[in-house]
């Protein structure tokens, strides 16, 4: 299933890095979200075009000492719980227009 | 919802909060006094203002002011309402309406709400914190309800200038931030000094046994400054302009966490 997870950022949020971590406001409700190192890289990776595994496995994989299994699937996790939030789009197959509304596309 | 009807060849009174000129007209010629009054110090002798709200007074003094604001856009037409006041306020004209009874607390209340939207348009916002200028440059202390604020603004010594106790006015210029005094006042009931300076510092109030100054994560700076930032607008767009105006300042301005005793000294370190 990962290998055609395609995952791109909302429109309707605000994002800030600071002192290496990546600040996340909610245009919709005001929540604010704090990303760790791992979740940070993973939100400036994605781009709606190339697939979650593909982005753990050359970017997460190749700068953490991490089991590509294991990655993958804390960031599906990751992901998930963010697209609930309207913070990513998450899609089955490739997301040409990243401004659709946040959340699961398909 | 019922028109707001303009009050029409009225007494009018222009109010400067930082760089926002806001004209307040009534028929009502004591009320205006008492506006006159109210925000002395920030009154601008002139007839013009780049804002301007026409005020009808009500008699409906039993509505709750403790009730929810809520505060909302419907393209060019703002809504500001609680359960004391109703106001429009129309971004194209920039004038607006307020409905309300013969109370300074409602017509406070408007205008703390009416400068939250209009600096967020503007790299700004209000923030719940005093704030005071020492030898040219501005100190804000932060934090909710109990933390000090008053407190600390009590303790200031002679030489620094009080801009406020509870609501500071916090604005971009060029390629950093200013802080300009206020007329919305806390405990101490005396407005600030209309005046700015380049803020220096932020502080997180906290209240121990000692003074102690500690350098705060950007982080968490920021999550404090959006803690305490006064903002009731249900709009995505000012939200998302709140949110980057609260990250460059905690870019541009160090950030500490002040735990003091109630006493002048902790005064000393902050010059």
């Amino acid at each position: 299933m990962s290998q055609h997870l395609y995952v791109s950022r909302s429109s309707a949020v605000a994002a800030r890095k600071l002192g290496g971590e990546m600040m996340i406001m909610s245009g919709r409700d005001s929540t604010l979200f704090t990303l760790d190192e791992v979740a940070t890289l993973i939100w400036e990776s994605v781009n709606g075009l190339v697939t979650l595994d593909e982005i753990v496995r050359r970017r997460i994989c190749a700068e953490f000492d991490v089991e590509p299994a294991t990655a993958v699937r804390d960031a599906e996790t990751m992901v998930e719980a963010l697209a609930q939030h309207g913070i990513l789009l998450i899609s089955s197959e490739p997301i040409l227009n990243s401004n659709a509304p946040a959340g699961r596309a398909k | 919802m019922n028109q707001l009807r303009p009050a029409t060849n009225g007494h009018g009174v222009v109010i400067g909060v930082g760089e926002l000129a806001v004209k307040l007209q009534t028929i009502d010629a004591e009320y205006c006094k008492a506006l006159r009054n109210h925000y002395r110090g920030f009154v601008r002798e002139t007839e013009r203002a780049e804002f301007g709200f026409d005020i009808e007074l009500t008699d409906s003094r039993t509505n709750d002011p403790d009730d929810a604001v809520k505060v909302t856009r419907s393209s060019a037409l703002w809504s500001f309402g609680r359960g004391d006041f109703q106001a429009e306020w129309n971004m194209a004209s920039n004038r607006g309406t307020i409905r309300q009874s013969a109370n300074l607390y409602s017509i406070d209340a408007v205008l703390r709400i009416f400068h939250t939207v209009m600096l967020a348009t503007r790299g700004g916002f209000l923030l719940h914190a005093a704030s005071a200028i020492r030898n040219g440059k501005a100190f804000l202390f932060l934090g909710p309800s109990g933390a000090g604020k008053t407190t600390i603004a009590s303790l200031a010594p002679p030489d620094a200038t009080l801009l406020t106790d509870e609501v500071s006015y916090v604005r971009k210029q060029s390629d950093s931030y200013a802080a300009f005094g206020t007329p919305f006042a806390g405990e101490l009931a005396k407005s600030g000094e209309n005046v700015s300076a380049p803020i220096a510092c932020l502080y997180l109030l906290a209240q121990g046994p000692a003074n102690r100054i500690e350098p705060v994560g950007a982080s968490d700076a920021v999550r404090q400054v959006l803690q305490n930032i006064l903002f009731f607008a249900e709009d995505e767009e000012l939200v998302r302009s709140v949110f980057q105006s609260a990250c460059h300042l905690v870019s541009c301005v160090p950030v500490y966490r002040l735990t003091f005793a109630p006493d002048f000294r902790v005064w000393e370190s902050i010059r």
